[in-house]
C-alpha cells in the first residue's frame, strides 16, 4: 500500500532534466540565471578592463567638489561654489516638484475628461474624445516644445512692460505674464519668527494650525453624525466648519503680520513676488495634458466597469445624477482606476526627465547633464541617475499600492 | 531610457579600448575616410552650404588632415556633435579627431584623457546684446537673464565672472547654438554668451545684425584647437603637424596659388623644401607620403587663407586677425620649425 504513494526512487537519469516536467522548469531557470550572470559579469569585466586601459577609474569624489555652474530654479540655497552633490539635490527637488504638480493636475484633467466623455451631451462627449485622441497620440516631447515655443513667441518680454505707454500691462497690477515666466505676488511676514522674521518656521506654524482645523472639523462632523443617529435630525455644521477652518488661520496670519510682495519691473526682469519659470510651466502643463488624456481613458474604463444596474438603482432611490456619480459610481470605479493610475504617475515622473529640452534644471539636467559633462564622470552619474529614478518610482508604487489596498473590494 | 544610456556608456567604454589599441592612423588609412567631429552648425566654422557640403574654418582643418593622410580632401565624414556629445564621441572612437571650437583646458587634457594638438583660434568669451537694451558693458548686466550653452566652459566662466563682479544673473541653459539664437531673438534672454567668434558668426545670420552689439568685455581665455584621444601619439603627431604645416605655410608665403610651382622642384629655401617634401624624409617619419604637407595646404590653402575665406574681414562674420595673426605680425600664431 505504501509502495503506491511513495515517489519513484533512485531512477534519476540526466535526460529527465529535459523530459521530466518535474525538473524541466528548474533546468531552464538555472540556464537563464547562468546566462544572466555571464552577461552581467561580461559587462562588469568589460567596463573595468577598459576603464583601466584608458587610465580612468570609478570614483565619486567629484560629488564633493564645487559645481562651478549656476542653476536658475532652486528650492534650496545654492550658488556656483556649492558642491556637485548639492546641485544634484537641487535637481532632485526640481524633479519632485514638477512630478508632484503634474500628477495633481493630470489627475484633475483626467477625471474631468473621463467623466465628461461619458456625458449624454453629444458636443461635450465628442470634445473630450477629441482631447484624448489628440493629446495621447502626439509624443510628450513635442507637446513640451510646442507649449514652450508658443509661450516664448506669444507672451511679451519684460521689456514690453517698460515706459509710460507700455505694450503690455500687468493683470490687476498683481500678475505679470512674460515669456520668461509668470510672476505672482508672494506672501511674507513682517512680525514672523526666525531669521529676519521670514524663516520656514512660520509656514510650519501655519501648516500646524491648518492640520488642527482639519481635525476640528472632523470632530464636528463626527458629533453631527452621532446626533443624526440618535435623533434623526442633522445639525447644520456648515458655519461651524467654515469658522474652524478660517478664523484661526486669519488670526495667526494677522499676528505674524502677513504682507504680499508685489512683483515689479526692476532692471532687466521683474523682481519680488514668486516667479514660476517658463520651462516649469511648459513642462508641467505638457505633462499634465498628455498624461491627463491617458488617465481620462482609465477613468472612463473604470466608470463603464460599474454595472448599469447600480446607476439605475441609485436613480430609483431618488439620488440626483451628481450624487449618483460621487456616491455610487466613482467609489466602485476607483477599484478599476487606481492600478493603471499608478503607472501613469510613474510615467509622469520618468517623463519629467525631458526637462532639458526646455532648460528646466531637473536631476537629468544637473547631475546627468552639466555635472556629467563638466566632470566627465559619465558612468558614475548615470548609475546615480538610475538609482534615483528607481527609488522614486518604487516609492510612488508603494504608496499608491497602499492606497489601492484601502479602496479595493474587501474579500473575506 | 536610463538603461539605454547606461549600456551606451558601457559600449562606449568597450569601443574606446579597441580603437586606441589598433592605431587611429592605420584605421583611417584602412577605412579610406576620416571621421571628423564638428559642430552641429556654426556658420564660418563648420556648417553645410546650400548643397550640403560642409565648409568652414574647422572643416578646413579636417580636410587638410584627410588630404595629408589619404591624399583626398573630400574623404571626410563630418559628424555633427553638440557640446554634450563631443567628448563621448571622441573617447568612443566614433570620430578620429574633433575640430569643434573646443577650449583647451587642464581637466580636458589631463582628466578626460584627450590630447590637444595645438591652437587654431585664440578666442575669448563675450556677450551679445540688443542695442535697444542700452547696455554698454557686461558689468551693467546685473539681474539679466543670460542664455548659455550647457556643457561648455562658457557656463563655468559665466558663473565666475558674475561672482567676481558681485552681480546676479539668471542662466537659461540651452543645448545648441540654434536654440540659443531662437530664445535670444524672442527676448526670452537679455543676452547670449559664448565665444566671441561664435557670437560674431551667429550675429551674421540675423535679419538685422546691426541691431545687436558685442559687449566690450572678453571674460575668459578660450584657446580653441583640434584634439584627439590621449595615448595614440602617432595619430596625435599627424594632426599636430598638419596644423603646423598650415601655419608654417603662411609664414613662409606658401599659398594654394603658388604651391604647385614651389613643390615642382627644390627651391632656395630649405625649410620650404622640407615642408613640401622635395627634400628630407619628414613625410616618411610620420608614416605618410612625402608630399603630405603639400596635399594638406592645397586642400584649402594655408592658415591665413582658411581664415580669410571662412571668417575673415571680407566675410559676413568679419573677424579681424587680432591675436590670431602670425607671430611675425604681432599675433600668437606660431609653429615649431620643420626640421
Amino acid at each position: 500500500m505504501s509502495a503506491i504513494t511513495d515517489p519513484p526512487q533512485g531512477s534519476f537519469r540526466l535526460s529527465m532534466l529535459i523530459n521530466d516536467t518535474r525538473y524541466r522548469s528548474y533546468t531552464f531557470q538555472a540556464l537563464a540565471a547562468i546566462v544572466l550572470a555571464l552577461c552581467l559579469g561580461f559587462f562588469y569585466a568589460n567596463v573595468s578592463t577598459n576603464l583601466a586601459a584608458a587610465g580612468l577609474n570609478i570614483s565619486y569624489d567629484f560629488l564633493g567638489s564645487p559645481a562651478g555652474y549656476d542653476i536658475n530654479q532652486r528650492l534650496i540655497e545654492y550658488d556656483s561654489q556649492s558642491s556637485n552633490a548639492r546641485a544634484a539635490v537641487v535637481g532632485i527637488l526640481n524633479t519632485l516638484l514638477v512630478a508632484f504638480l503634474a500628477c495633481v493636475t493630470a489627475t484633475v484633467f483626467g477625471v474631468l475628461a473621463g467623466v465628461l466623455r461619458l456625458s449624454n451631451n453629444w458636443l461635450v462627449s465628442k470634445l473630450m474624445a477629441f482631447y484624448v485622441e489628440i493629446f495621447r497620440n502626439i509624443p510628450v516631447l513635442i507637446w513640451i516644445l510646442i507649449i514652450f515655443t508658443i509661450m516664448i513667441a506669444v507672451l511679451p518680454g519684460p521689456r514690453a512692460f517698460r515706459g509710460d505707454e507700455p505694450e503690455a500691462r500687468m493683470l490687476l497690477d498683481l500678475f505679470a505674464f512674460t515669456n520668461r515666466g509668470v510672476y505672482t505676488p508672494g506672501p511674507y511676514f513682517t512680525r514672523g519668527l526666525g531669521l529676519e522674521g521670514n524663516g520656514g518656521i512660520n509656514w510650519l506654524i501655519v501648516l500646524g494650525v491648518l492640520v488642527a482645523s482639519f481635525f476640528g472639523t472632523r470632530a464636528v462632523t463626527a458629533r453631527a453624525n452621532a446626533t443624526q443617529e440618535a435623533t434623526g435630525i442633522r445639525p447644520n455644521t456648515l458655519w461651524t466648519n467654515l469658522a474652524i477652518w478660517f478664523l484661526p488661520v486669519i488670526v495667526l496670519l494677522f499676528v505674524l503680520g502677513l504682507k504680499w510682495d508685489i512683483p515689479e519691473l526692476k532692471g532687466f526682469n521683474f523682481a519680488g513676488g514668486i516667479k514660476v519659470g517658463g520651462p516649469l510651466i511648459a513642462l508641467w502643463f505638457a505633462l499634465s495634458i498628455y498624461t491627463g488624456a491617458f488617465i481620462a481613458e482609465n477613468v472612463r474604463a473604470g466608470i463603464q466597469a460599474v454595472s448599469k444596474g447600480q446607476t439605475e438603482a441609485a436613480g430609483a432611490l431618488g439620488l440626483r445624477p451628481g450624487r449618483i456619480m460621487s456616491l455610487v459610481v466613482l467609489p466602485q470605479a476607483l477599484r478599476v482606476i487606481i492600478p493603471p493610475l499608478i503607472s501613469q504617475y510613474l510615467n509622469i515622473t520618468k517623463n519629467s526627465s525631458l526637462a532639458i529640452a526646455v532648460g528646466y534644471a531637473d536631476i537629468t539636467a544637473t547631475l546627468g547633464g552639466i555635472t556629467l559633462n563638466q566632470t566627465g564622470r559619465a558612468i558614475e552619474c548615470v548609475l546615480l541617475l538610475m538609482l534615483f529614478y528607481l527609488t522614486i518610482s518604487l516609492l510612488i508604487s508603494t504608496f499608491m499600492n497602499i492606497y489601492n489596498n484601502s479602496v479595493k473590494l474587501k474579500e473575506r | 531610457m536610463k538603461n539605454t544610456v547606461f549600456f551606451g556608456a558601457l559600449a562606449v567604454a568597450g569601443l574606446s579600448a579597441g580603437a586606441a589599441a589598433a592605431g587611429t592612423l592605420d584605421d583611417v588609412k584602412a577605412r579610406g575616410t576620416l571621421n571628423c567631429g564638428v559642430t552641429t552648425g556654426l556658420v564660418g566654422f563648420a556648417a553645410p552650404d546650400a548643397n550640403g557640403v560642409w565648409e568652414g574654418f574647422d572643416v578646413g582643418i579636417c580636410r587638410a588632415v584627410a588630404a595629408a593622410v589619404l591624399g583626398d580632401a573630400d574623404a571626410v565624414e563630418f559628424i555633427p556633435t553638440t557640446g554634450k556629445t563631443r567628448f563621448t564621441a571622441l573617447a568612443s572612437g566614433e570620430i578620429d579627431m574633433l575640430a569643434r571650437n573646443t577650449t583647451w583646458t587642464f581637466s580636458r587634457d589631463v582628466d578626460l584623457k584627450f590630447e590637444f594638438v595645438g591652437i587654431n583660434y585664440y578666442d575669448g568669451q563675450g556677450f551679445l546684446a540688443p542695442k535697444a537694451l542700452g547696455v554698454t558693458s557686461a558689468k551693467d548686466l546685473d539681474g539679466a537673464t543670460v542664455c548659455v550653452q550647457t556643457g561648455t566652459t562658457t557656463e563655468l566662466n559665466l558663473a565666475d565672472f558674475f561672482r567676481a563682479n558681485n552681480i546676479s544673473y539668471e542662466p537659461v541653459p540651452i543645448e545648441t547654438n540654434a536654440e540659443g539664437q531662437q530664445q535670444y531673438l524672442a527676448g526670452a534672454c537679455d543676452t547670449y554668451t559664448t565665444d566671441a567668434s561664435g557670437l560674431a558668426a551667429t550675429r551674421a545670420t540675423f535679419e538685422n545684425p546691426g541691431d545687436h552689439i558685442l559687449l566690450p568685455e572678453i571674460i575668459s581665455k578660450e584657446p580653441l584647437g583640434p584634439l584627439v584621444r590621449h595615448g595614440d601619439n602617432d595619430w596625435g603627431d599627424t594632426v599636430r603637424w598638419t596644423l603646423n604645416a598650415l601655419i608654417t605655410a603662411e609664414e613662409l608665403g606658401v599659398t594654394s596659388a603658388n604651391i604647385e610651382e614651389l613643390a615642382a622642384a627644390p627651391t632656395n629655401n630649405p625649410e620650404i623644401n622640407r615642408l613640401l617634401g622635395t627634400a628630407g624624409e619628414l613625410g616618411a617619419m610620420l608614416g605618410l607620403e612625402p608630399n603630405w604637407a603639400m596635399m594638406a595646404i592645397k586642400a584649402g590653402g594655408n592658415y591665413g587663407e582658411l581664415f580669410e575665406k571662412n571668417i575673415g574681414e571680407n566675410t559676413p562674420i568679419g573677424l579681424a586677425r587680432g591675436l590670431n595673426a602670425m607671430w611675425t605680425e604681432g599675433g600668437l600664431i606660431y609653429s615649431p620649425p620643420f626640421r
